[in-house]
């Protein structure tokens, strides 16, 4: 794994505890596992910690969760800078990962990368100089069929065009926060247009509209 | 073409509610009991029966692998994991069954935890399938509150627990034995085998790791009886499939398909056929990113299964079928799926490690043309050494695309390396 960037220290605080409610979150990671095993817990807690503290882990939630954890320090780093998901530096408010692996590509994400050029002024890799805004590019995001897509938060921004993305990025930019999956039109992964198959059989009898 | 009474995924789409009422309108969680009550044996020979092979990309008989879990303990538990690692390019199918049938996969759980005297399952799901983890963890909530997993599953008195574990983007621990290390809290680096993991996987205990499709189609094959699914699809390529159709055709998707439908088939008939028609084809990567790419010629009448694939040196892999016209950049799509490999190795390996970064190079070099007609051997030949020298599949996976463009598009390759010497225009126009 390449490209790993660690905060300097002087962008490192002093100290890092989970808050009380992500404690008992924490808590309930490690039950998961057998008595003993506590160490597979250190990816959520891993995660908890990011997202307790503006989406990056600092190298004192790594300590912390090595002593939580009963782990050396350096097993954790490890974990943490392996692992693409955690951020070891600060990144914008709003942290735009967009896919550019082939089926992505093929269906036209340079165009993704150009309106984030062209409505952020940054190319991948940069924050903007008010440190609103990170774009990223990452590899396959695994939403192929409904190429090509961006990540914001925990949500999948799909089927996009040069149009539809400028459109998402300018309403993040206003503080609002719009309707994830794809932007053409269609429910989900279906033929744009309708479905070819699951047309005739219906037992719950609700079609169009799942909850969620 | 498969009728929609024979299709597993009736939610594939997320039409209806993913929960736990509209999934038992389905045919979901249908007296589990009584599946349970027939016993493990019953349970393992009818998916021996019903030939299914494991939906992942390797085909391994899923029945059989089930069969290899100890029978009798010896005081250690047992524990299936689940794979939810979704990420090899283009393929992007368990997605669509966690976040809108989630439920076929926590019974799956059950009965092949039960079938294979597991105490509990671990569904190791890729980081970034944020809002799939949300509806899948909704499921299982739901599934223990309706006693259906927990102590005393579904009232048959098996005791079975089922966990999500959420990744953190890493495409390697798609493999399984860095799956497990990821499990174990470390870095998702493979192990050598054997050992193997149904004799000492995660935390030292037999496992087995299977697919999500693989065990979200269990129930249903259960219930229908594995004659039912052997009588889908060809010998040894039984069933049905989800399968991705992405790229360059006019309508995108999923769709659950008999095994051995003919590819153009399954792209006129579902994906709204190649953009610009069938002749405007180039070439297609059948199976994900790790599979040799196909020119037209072979597309026109090969059929979607194991065997047809492997007959034609590819491979039917993850079922996830990219499609390029002829406006394509042909070299640079391989080149960007070398870039990929190059930043999923996992750098325990020196040959994939060093190869991976050294094949996408020379690869950057191809797409301009700036290179020497004897390079193209060179790099054939070092795929070969990076080919069955490492100690998972994914240096594998790296070499067999751009062996795939060699053999079919050598003579792309020349033109460009001609042109760049001559200075004429190197690149065709971009894809879009």
């Amino acid at each position: 794994m390449s490209g790993v960037h660690i905060a300097p220290p002087e962008q490192q605080p002093a100290s890092f505890a989970f808050t009380a409610e992500n404690l008992e979150l924490a808590k309930q990671h490690i039950a998961k596992y057998p008595a003993g095993r506590q160490q597979s817990a250190v990816m959520p807690l891993l995660d908890i910690a990011q997202r307790q503290h503006d989406n990056w882990v600092p190298q004192a939630a790594i300590r912390y969760i090595a002593e939580m954890l009963g782990m050396a320090t350096i097993r954790v780093l490890e974990v943490a800078s392996f692992y693409t998901m955690y951020n070891l530096a600060p990144v914008g408010k709003h942290f735009v990962q967009v896919c550019t692996t082939t089926p992505c590509w093929l269906a036209g994400s340079d165009k993704v990368l150009s309106a984030c050029k062209k409505h952020l002024g940054i190319n991948p890799g940069e924050t903007t100089p008010d440190g609103q805004f990170t774009v990223i590019e990452v590899e396959c995001l695994g939403a192929c069929v409904n190429a090509p897509m961006l990540q914001y938060g925990d949500d999948f921004y799909e089927d996009l065009t040069e149009e539809s993305t400028g459109k998402v990025l300018e309403a993040l930019k206003r503080g609002e926060r719009p309707k994830p999956g794809p932007q053409s039109g269609r429910l989900s992964s279906e033929p744009l247009g309708g479905a070819t198959t699951l047309t005739t059989f219906n037992p719950a009898g609700n079609a169009g509209g799942g909850d969620d | 073409m498969l009728q929609d009474k024979d299709r597993i995924f009736t939610n594939l789409y997320g039409q209806q509610s993913w929960r736990l009422e509209a999934a038992r309108k389905r045919g979901d969680w249908d007296n589990t009991k009584a599946l349970l009550d027939k016993g493990q044996d019953w349970i393992i020979e009818e998916m021996k029966k019903s030939g299914l092979r494991g939906r992942g990309g390797a085909g391994f008989p899923t029945g059989l692998k089930w069969s290899f879990m100890p029978k009798q303990s010896d005081g250690r538990p047992s524990y299936l994991v689940v794979n939810a690692d979704e990420g090899e390019p283009g393929t992007c199918k368990d997605r669509d069954m966690m976040r809108h049938d989630p439920h076929k996969l926590v019974e799956g759980c059950l009965v092949a935890g039960f079938a294979m005297r597991a105490v509990a399952a671990y569904i190791y799901i890729r980081g970034e399938f944020y809002r799939e983890a949300e509806n899948l963890q909704g499921a299982i909530d739901e599934a223990y509150a309706a006693g259906l997993i927990g102590k005393n599953a579904c009232g048959s008195g098996y005791d079975f627990d089922v966990f999500v574990h959420r990744g953190a983007g890493a495409y390697i621990c798609g493999e399984e034995t860095a799956l497990i290390e990821s499990l174990e809290g470390k870095k998702g680096q493979p192990r050598l085998k054997p050992p193997f993991p149904a004799n000492m996987g995660v935390w030292g205990c037999p496992t087995t790791v299977n697919n999500v499709e693989s065990i979200a189609v269990a129930p249903t094959i259960l219930r229908r009886g594995g004659e039912w699914f052997a009588g889908i699809g060809r010998p040894n390529n039984t069933g049905t499939k989800v399968f991705c159709i992405s790229g360059h055709v006019n309508k995108p998707c999923n769709v659950e398909e008999e095994m051995g439908i003919p590819l153009k088939e399954l792209i006129e008939k579902h994906a709204g056929g190649v953009r610009g028609g069938w002749d405007n084809l180039l070439a297609i990567i059948p199976g994900g990113s790790s599979v040799p790419l196909l020119p037209k010629t072979i597309c026109d009448d090969v059929l979607m299964d194991f065997d047809s694939l492997r007959a034609q040196r590819s491979g039917l892999g993850t079922a996830a079928v990219i499609v390029m016209d002829k406006s394509t950049d042909v070299v640079r799509a391989i080149a960007r799926l070398s870039k990929f490999y190059k930043h999923e190795s996992c750098g325990q390996c020196t040959p994939c490690r060093e190869g991976t970064g050294w094949m996408w190079r020379v690869m950057e070099r191809l797409v301009q043309g700036r290179a020497e007609k004897r390079e193209i051997d060179m790099l054939l030949e070092v795929t070969t050494q990076v080919e069955g020298h490492t100690i998972c599949a994914l240096g594998d996976a790296a070499a067999w695309p751009i062996q795939g463009l060699i053999r079919h598009f050598r003579g792309e390759i020349e033109r460009r390396i001609d042109a760049y010497h001559t200075g004429a225009p190197v690149l065709p126009a971009a894809a879009e």
